[in-house]
């Protein structure tokens, strides 16, 4: 028997869900762990917003499971939910609440104690919004209330759509510090079409592209990458024997982008060994952003 | 949970204004028809006291304008139901409740109750009209209990038809016309032939508590139909 491992705290194996003959999002597996901030990127329309809804139990999976701290979302909503903070691209908010009024509501409906209130408040920057009414607040301060909404239980996943859309840059700030600092005690998934967000934030990222996961790994490595083009390339094996290059990831085209540890870099060897073997080293780059790099060449249209 | 969901709703309305102008119109109308049949009870008053037995002035005033309050209700109670669901899913703010530890079943419940609320003060302001009438004389309590619980069944009937309709939108006004147009049609259902279309129709039944009867199977009629539409509209929003 498999031994559940405690840190996981969500889990997604092959969701799929089709409109009709489009399909929206294909297979997609997640896995999420305490103390772990997962950044969604993709390009608009890639499946961002509707996988979030599938792992909240917002919208059915035409297949595939969900469980969130070993609890099936689908067998068992009403537990898993209780672990679940969500914030959907467009904020729950009704917006002829006043604030506070609103807040409690959530708590009351995620059963999370009241005198904690005036705490999420302070952590959201919203102690002077109490008790304005939600329909007459800056679409910053409503992202804020969204926020507040998706945190106020302490919950140990959260899944934020876009939470720094509509803000400005100090409110970007400041909401990232909350969400790295929110995402030190549980797990945080954040989907978002900003680079530098992911970069500076998440400690991993999944880029998704019609629908399908098209790359996965982990931002600490990409800050120690070269991305090198071939025009006759070689094979992974062949790369990945060179001395220092600890991964390689085929990019399409016979573009690849090398890990390496930090201080053995292998430009030297590589470009000696392509002249050599005739491999037609085409382009070769220390790999700064190199997610930038990633994202333009898998999410590229008609490639 | 179903209380919190309720309280919030029952509030909304409380505090929203169209809320508030749907009553007033549906106050200034009731109090017209109820001015007018108590006119015209003034007028034949002195005629009535030959007859053998009277009709007094319960059912002269207060049986039609329960009867009037009912087909109001037929028109205005889909305004609110409509709010219920598919406003909630145009404005996008139903993933609050749906990532919450809430069930379909509770949403439903929460929501129905809420709407409840606002329509027995509904129901209470028509009462009320009706007891200015011990200003000047007495009036029948047994007719008058048949035609409240008569017309507290329509509504919460027709509230339980409107928000399975809510369930099926996001349009609220879709949601709106197609509460109206199901109920008229109901309604109307009565005027085809046979049994079952007078059985299936809300008329006939509501009519027997209108006279002053209560009959079980009138009862359990409504109830069936509550219990029917509530169940539809949990089913709904759990395949969503």
């Amino acid at each position: 028997m498999e031994i559940p491992d405690a840190s996981l705290i969500l889990e997604a194996r092959g969701l799929s869900l089709s409109y009709g003959a489009r399909i929206a999002v294909e297979g997609v597996t997640l896995e999420l762990r305490r103390g772990e901030v997962l950044g969604f990127l993709g390009p608009n329309g890639a499946g961002k917003s509707t996988t979030m809804r599938m792992l909240t139990g917002n919208l059915r999976p035409d297949s595939g499971t969900v469980s969130l701290c070993g609890i099936d979302l689908w067998k068992d909503p009403l537990k898993a939910k209780a672990r679940l903070g969500y914030l959907p691209e467009t904020p729950p908010l009704y917006r002829d609440m006043k604030v506070d009024d609103y807040l409690k509501f959530a708590m009351k409906l995620h059963r999370a104690m009241q005198d904690s209130l005036p705490d999420i408040k302070e952590k959201c920057g919203l102690q002077d919004a109490g008790s304005r009414l939600i329909g007459s607040l800056s679409k910053g301060y409503q992202q804020r209330v969204g926020i507040a909404q998706a945190i106020l239980h302490n919950p140990d996943v959260i899944i934020l759509d876009e939470p720094t859309s509509g803000l400005d840059p100090n409110q970007i700030r400041e909401i990232r510090a909350l969400i790295r600092e929110i995402g030190n005690r549980c797990g945080v998934i954040l989907s978002t079409h900003i680079l530098s967000e992911v970069e500076s934030l998440c400690d991993r990222v999944e880029i998704l592209h019609h629908g399908k996961q098209v790359y996965k790994g982990s931002l600490e490595g990409s800050r120690h990458a070269v991305e090198v083009g071939f025009k006759h390339p070689p094979s992974i094996d062949e790369l990945s024997s060179i001395h220092g290059i600890s991964k390689v990831e085929a990019l399409s085209d016979g573009l690849f982008i090398l890990r390496h540890e930090e201080k053995q870099n292998p430009t030297e060897a590589l470009v000696a060994l392509a002249a050599d073997k005739g491999w037609g080293l085409t382009r070769i780059a220390p790999s700064r952003g190199s997610l930038e790099a990633v994202f333009a060449e898998l999410t590229r249209e008609g490639s | 949970m179903i209380r919190i969901i309720a309280a919030r709703e029952a509030k909304a309305l409380f505090s929203s204004p169209q809320a508030w102008i749907v009553f007033a119109i549906f106050q200034a109308i009731l109090a017209w028809i109820f001015l007018a049949r108590l006119d015209a009870f003034l007028g034949v008053q002195a005629k009535l006291q030959h007859l053998v037995n009277p009709p007094g002035v319960t059912e002269w005033i207060i049986a039609p304008l329960f009867s009037a309050a009912s087909m109001i209700f037929l028109m205005i109670i889909p305004l609110f139901t409509m709010r219920l669901i598919a406003e909630e899913a145009r404005n996008q703010t139903l993933p609050l409740l749906f990532s919450a530890p809430v069930s379909s079943l509770e949403i439903v419940l929460g929501k129905y109750l809420g709407l409840l609320v606002f329509l027995c003060a509904a129901i209470g302001l028509v009462l009320f009209m009706a007891l200015t009438l011990l200003l000047g004389g007495k009036i029948d309590f047994g007719l008058l209990f048949s035609n409240v619980l008569g017309l507290f069944f329509a509504a919460a009937s027709f509230a339980a038809l409107g928000l399975y309709i809510s369930c099926l939108t996001s349009h609220p006004y879709l949601a709106g016309i197609g509460g109206i147009g199901a109920l008229l049609g109901l309604w109307a259902v009565r005027f085809g032939s046979g049994g079952f279309f007078r059985a299936i129709s809300p008329s006939d039944h509501f009519d027997r508590f209108n006279q002053g009867l209560v009959d079980t199977g009138d009862i359990a009629y409504f109830l069936l139909a509550i219990v029917l539409f509530l169940m539809l509209s949990a089913w709904r929003l759990e395949q969503r």
